[in-house]
């Protein structure tokens, strides 16, 4: 599954610090037409993608947030008991009394949606064929598992989705920014694979033969084809490859419809209304997904705007360094086993240690990918439970 | 680090030691970045620790155990990555890794049972394992599963290969876990009789049974903590065993209940501080008191966080372990250390 990519870069470099990704400058461009936050599981992606639409519709936009994550407290966050396919306006009018911030939404307003990919598959098979035909592949039992199951289906419709929204976008003014949160992918670059991949199965050989009884004569069945028949009937039993066939056969007319629509939506991600924020921890395994990812995102042209670095370590205010510290500890607690300074001092070395690291990782990141705007977000001690967590967020992102 | 890695004060969370003896098949799963694969790693470590024989899986195509290891990526092959040393007269055990993926699991399932030869590779030229590894919905799942259920059950039917005293898989996360050991359940829909449909039933009949536990990773964080009770509720749900509860980046605990208050309530005395730094010949300033009392205040309300997480973690009723965050970052003595850990308190 996994091609082997090679890895882009200067190959030649010395140490840079990565330039500030100025994410006000980003929402308030009105050219800015959609934002895409992608990046490995477990990062705040949802978080950082709600808190970016937030920050834009007080800003004056009008933001639809598409997101995939099913978290109820997102949602409860933003003033809506549960969110569904349909996108919900996010009452924003409510500014607490005495609150610092002036209305600061001028004009602008924010709709949430969470992607419901088994509704959205239904209705574009609603709107393509004919009913009768619809009901056939709707009840099919093999259209049942692939809209509900099938792991890669999430980042087609996530896609079709995204297009659906745009081009309504474009055809009545509801919104001029769509920020999409995708997929909490196995790879971040599924989401990015979904039209190739539906087109090459689209095009494959297997479903070119799932359809050569359906439309010619049995006669035309080579022996290899009956050989690849009745081993797919060992394997998968008659009935499996009966539903298969009569999927394939019922879905054939839309196979056009989709793939096309999938390959606009691509050609839309490659256009410059789109921004791609990449979003990771300050941490190997996330850092390692968001370099591929950047790395492809530069390989297929896609605009990227910039790296976000949440949960971070807040950066220390003194410069006791850990050696130190830890010596200092060392010498306190030969005379005074419970001391509460070497408490502190130990807290401190701890705390030196893993901001060092963080830098380290960061750093080393920016040299294998120079100029690439990074805002560094401090990890906060609790999780978003309001609006006004998320503008927090937001107010942390702009000062990256 | 002139200290004992862990205060033994909170080493067993467990009210009664558990006995995990009988396990023969560990699930790890957790919440993506509270650390699944670095725990699934360091109990393969210690249950090998312990002179036995262990089989590290991996399904996610991320060759994460050969980075976590510093070996070759893996292929899918089952390679021995570590091997212990001789404690006595105890004989070491041994950790064994294998790289799943869909793919070769179905060609080499298709040799097995089909003896698939010349079939097998039209098959691959049709696009048909292509298509059955990565469209075909839950087929990918039973393939990767139906792997790791060869690997428990190896008996004198396949004589070459190897078997293990302990099966330790690196499962998908917390939100699929259920979706993915549920194997039958996935297929019900589509195939109701047929090999597939039998695999996934005899697949099933281990992964419910008491060899097989699955084991869920947090971290003392609102959102990871209410994935894992809604996991334990989904799991048990689909009668999958749950084993523990592992939590994981636990933060150091340097500072006692008293100061913790102290430090929230900014009454940590100043004065001593001061003259203790000045007594460890600290070039002491008041920037620097300001600073360590600040992060002594930010420290102490994370722990009180953590707290009112580990409450929650309590009442799962699930035994569970606590591993601390290791402020280098986790490498290969990382892992033996995080694996003596889980030892101490009695998972291995």
């Amino acid at each position: 599954m996994t091609t082997h990519r090679p890895r882009v870069g200067p190959l030649a470099a010395t140490t840079e610090r990565a330039p500030r990704l100025d994410i006000d400058a980003l929402i308030d461009d009105p050219a800015t037409g959609i934002i895409v936050c992608c990046g490995s599981g477990g990062v705040g992606k949802t978080t950082t993608s709600a808190a970016l639409a937030l920050r834009a519709a007080e800003r004056g936009r009008k933001v639809v947030v598409l997101t995939i994550d099913p978290a109820r407290r997102l949602a409860q966050s933003m003033g809506i008991e549960a969110l569904d396919n349909t996108p919900r306006p996010v009452p924003l009018a409510v500014v607490e009394e005495g609150a610092q911030r002036p209305s600061r939404n001028q004009g602008g307003s924010l709709d949430a949606m969470m992607l419901d990919m088994k509704r959205t598959f239904d209705e574009v098979v609603l709107s393509q064929a004919s009913p009768e035909k619809a009901r056939a592949i709707l009840d099919n039992p093999f259209y049942i598992a692939l809209s509900s199951s099938f792991s890669g289906t999430q980042e087609y419709m996530a896609m079709e989705k995204l297009g659906q929204i745009h081009a309504q976008a474009q055809l009545d003014g509801s919104y001029d920014l769509i920020v999409v949160d995708t997929p909490p992918s196995r790879s971040a670059l599924d989401f990015l694979d979904a039209p190739e991949r539906l087109s090459s199965f689209l095009d494959g050989r297997f479903i070119r033969l799932l359809l050569a009884p359906a439309r010619g004569p049995a006669k035309l069945m080579t022996a290899g084809v009956s050989m690849i028949t009745n081993a797919l009937t060992k394997i998968l039993g008659a009935q499996v490859l009966r539903d298969m066939q009569t999927f394939v056969a019922a879905f054939d007319t839309l196979f056009g419809g989709f793939r096309q629509r999938a390959q606009k939506t691509f050609s839309l991600l490659q256009a410059d209304g789109t921004a791609f924020v990449v979003v990771a921890a300050p941490e190997p395994d996330a850092l390692r997904e968001a370099a591929y990812f950047v790395e492809r995102l530069t390989e297929d042209e896609m605009p990227l705007a910039g790296l976000v670095v949440n949960r971070a370590s807040p950066p220390l205010s003194t410069v006791l360094s850990v050696e130190e510290a830890t010596a200092a500890a060392d010498r306190l607690v030969a005379t005074e086993p419970d001391s509460t300074t070497a408490g502190l001092l130990r807290l401190h070395a701890d705390r030196a240690r893993i901001v060092m690291r963080e830098a380290h990782l960061r750093e080393r990141w920016s040299t294998e990918h120079p100029g690439v705007a990074t805002a560094v977000v401090p990890a906060l001690s609790t999780d978003v439970h309001d609006l006004e967590g998320l503008r927090r967020i937001g107010d942390l992102l702009a000062e990256g | 680090m002139g200290r004992a890695p862990y205060p033994a004060a909170v080493t067993t969370h467990a009210e009664q030691p558990f006995d995990w003896s009988g396990v023969q098949l560990h699930v790890v799963t957790g919440k993506g970045g509270t650390g699944k694969s670095t725990i699934a790693a360091a109990l393969a470590l210690s249950l090998a620790s312990t002179g036995k024989d262990v089989l590290l899986c991996e399904v996610e195509g991320r060759q994460g155990i050969a980075r976590m290891f510093d070996v070759d990526p893996l292929p899918y092959e089952e390679r021995r990555i570590a091997r212990g040393l001789p404690v006595g007269d105890v004989a070491p055990g041994a950790v064994h890794a294998l790289h799943i993926d869909a793919e070769s699991a179905l060609l080499e399932y298709l040799a097995m049972y089909y003896k698939l030869g010349r079939a097998g590779k039209a098959l691959d030229r049709f696009g048909v394992i292509d298509f059955a590894t990565t469209i075909a919905p839950g087929v990918r799942d039973v393939l990767l599963t139906g792997k790791v259920y060869e690997a428990a059950r190896r008996n004198a039917r396949n004589k070459k290969a190897r078997a293990y005293d302990a099966i330790v898989l690196d499962a998908p996360p917390t939100g699929r876990i259920t979706q993915f050991l549920n194997v039958n359940g996935e297929l019900a829909g589509l195939a109701k009789v047929g090999p597939i449909k039998t695999q996934a039933d005899t697949v099933m009949t281990l992964f419910r049974s008491p060899k097989t536990l699955v084991h869920l990773v947090t971290v003392l964080e609102e959102m990871p903590v209410q994935e894992t009770a809604d996991g334990i509720k989904e799991l048990r749900a689909a009668q999958l065993p749950v084993g523990a509860v592992i939590v994981n980046l636990v933060r150091a605990r340097d500072l006692g209940q008293a100061d913790l208050k102290a430090a929230r309530t900014g009454t940590l005395d100043r004065e001593k501080i001061t003259a203790d730094l000045q007594a460890a010949k600290v070039d002491v300033t008041h920037e620097m008191v300001d600073a360590l009392v600040l992060e002594a205040r930010d420290h102490a309300e994370r722990r009180a966080l953590e707290d009112a997480q580990r409450a929650i973690v309590s009442a799962l009723d699930v035994p569970h372990y606590e591993l601390p965050r290791l402020a280098d970052g986790v490498d290969l003595g990382g892992l033996y250390e995080l694996a003596a850990q889980l030892k101490d308190q009695g998972l291995a």
